[in-house]
């Protein structure tokens, strides 16, 4: 592998990492994409990317460690389903590989989901209720205080045992819960994604887990799942530790840029470019696979100028954002209340 | 039964993962420490600038 390949994966990790940090979602499931469109195969782009979600989960639940927001219960319970999940992600990847489908189908795969997720945060940014729920660490939480959505309230009143005691104070049937995770553990393994950014908005919308807890939760069962993954996929050879290594030591130090911008900035502001850069990512896979049709090579180059284009637009509007901040609080005139 | 092939394949499958994570444990404690060191000059500076 050449420096300049070691030194672009960096500053592709250092991007994502300010994205995960500051949006405590996202980035990750930008790797296996652009990994798809260097050339990689769907295997190694999968079981790569994965190992990366492991990494970086691993980082994040170090941060969330001491603020005692993870269900360990429901933890477990999503680990099973998950990993079941996986191993059946995996076998459709494989099956799909075998019959010379797997690149068409994740590419496909990814595009429907980056977009319809970029659709919804976009709209719902635009509408100005900020898009989707709030990933940053609350420290100050009120667990029974969280306000549970109405399609959750109406699952909780499903009555079918076992039912199983959830922290902030509710009980949910565990085939719901054991649903979720499956369903994620799916996705997990089919594309190589940690699976956090649909499973933290399902433990919140779907199950009615309070905010914090799912945050806590859903990063310990990351490690788990992602760990697991990447392992399945090791064992094959399909994970690349000079891909995997640099990405990490990019991301970890942008997820501290991002956390540290998410003190500062208001994320409502910022995040329609979010959802800007997910459609981006969506069209970026789409342009791909269009010049795989039309035998035309130039369009990867245009698919990756616009996955590593959509990462710097938003990172950059972060970092520039945090800057901005820090500055005015700087020149402003010192309140004069006490 | 298990193949000798199936199980250094496990093993080395391990090693990676293992490698991952104390990167991850390496990465976290080492950028901690520079945030720790280096963080609050860096922030005086761009409110200074």
């Amino acid at each position: 592998m050449s420096l300049a390949l070691i030194v672009m994966f960096v500053g592709f990790g250092l991007l994502i990492g300010i994205l995960f940090g500051f949006f405590g979602m996202g980035g990750s499931f930008l790797v296996t994409p652009a990994l798809l469109v260097m050339g990689y195969d769907a295997n190694v782009a999968v079981g790569s990317g994965l190992a990366f979600v492991f990494g970086t989960s691993v980082i994040a639940t170090l941060k969330h460690r001491d603020l005692g927001q993870v269900d360990y219960k429901l933890g477990v319970l999503m680990i099973a389903g998950t990993t079941a999940g996986i191993e059946v992600g995996k076998i459709g990847l494989e099956y799909l590989q075998h019959i010379g489908l797997a690149g068409s189908v994740v590419s496909v795969a990814y595009v429907l989901l980056l977009g319809g997720i970029g659709v919804f945060v976009t709209y719902e940014a635009m509408k100005g209720s900020g898009g989707g729920i709030d990933h940053d660490v609350d420290e100050d939480a009120d667990l029974e205080d969280e306000e549970i959505p109405e399609i959750a309230q109406k699952i909780q009143s499903y009555n079918v045992p076992p039912m199983i005691s959830i922290r902030g104070g509710f009980r949910v049937s565990l085939w719901m819960v054991l649903a979720v995770a499956f369903a994620t553990g799916v996705l997990s393994g089919f594309l190589g994604v940690g699976g956090g950014f649909i499973r933290m908005p399902a433990l919140f919308y779907l199950i009615g887990v309070p905010v914090p807890v799912a945050v806590g939760t859903d990063l310990f069962e990351i490690v788990f799942s992602g760990g697991i993954g990447s392992f399945l996929y090791a064992q094959s050879g399909a994970v690349e530790l000079g891909i995997v290594a640099p990405l990490l030591a990019g991301s970890a130090l942008g997820a501290r840029v991002g956390a540290a911008a998410t003190n500062l900035v208001d994320e409502d502001d910022i995040k329609v470019y979010f959802g800007v850069m997910l459609l981006l990512g969506a069209i970026a896979v789409a342009v791909r696979e269009i010049g795989g049709l039309l035998e035309m090579p130039v369009l990867d180059v245009v698919s990756l100028a616009i996955i590593l284009g959509a990462a710097l637009l938003v990172s950059g509007a972060v970092v520039y954002s945090g800057v901005t901040v820090l500055r005015e609080d700087a020149s402003a005139p010192p309140s004069t209340a006490d | 039964m298990i193949g000798g092939g199936s199980l250094m394949g496990s093993v080395d499958a391990g090693m990676l993962i293992g490698a991952v994570l104390l990167e991850a444990i390496v990465l976290y404690i080492g950028y901690g420490a520079v945030e720790q060191l280096l963080g609050e000059p860096v922030v005086n500076r761009i409110k200074n600038n």
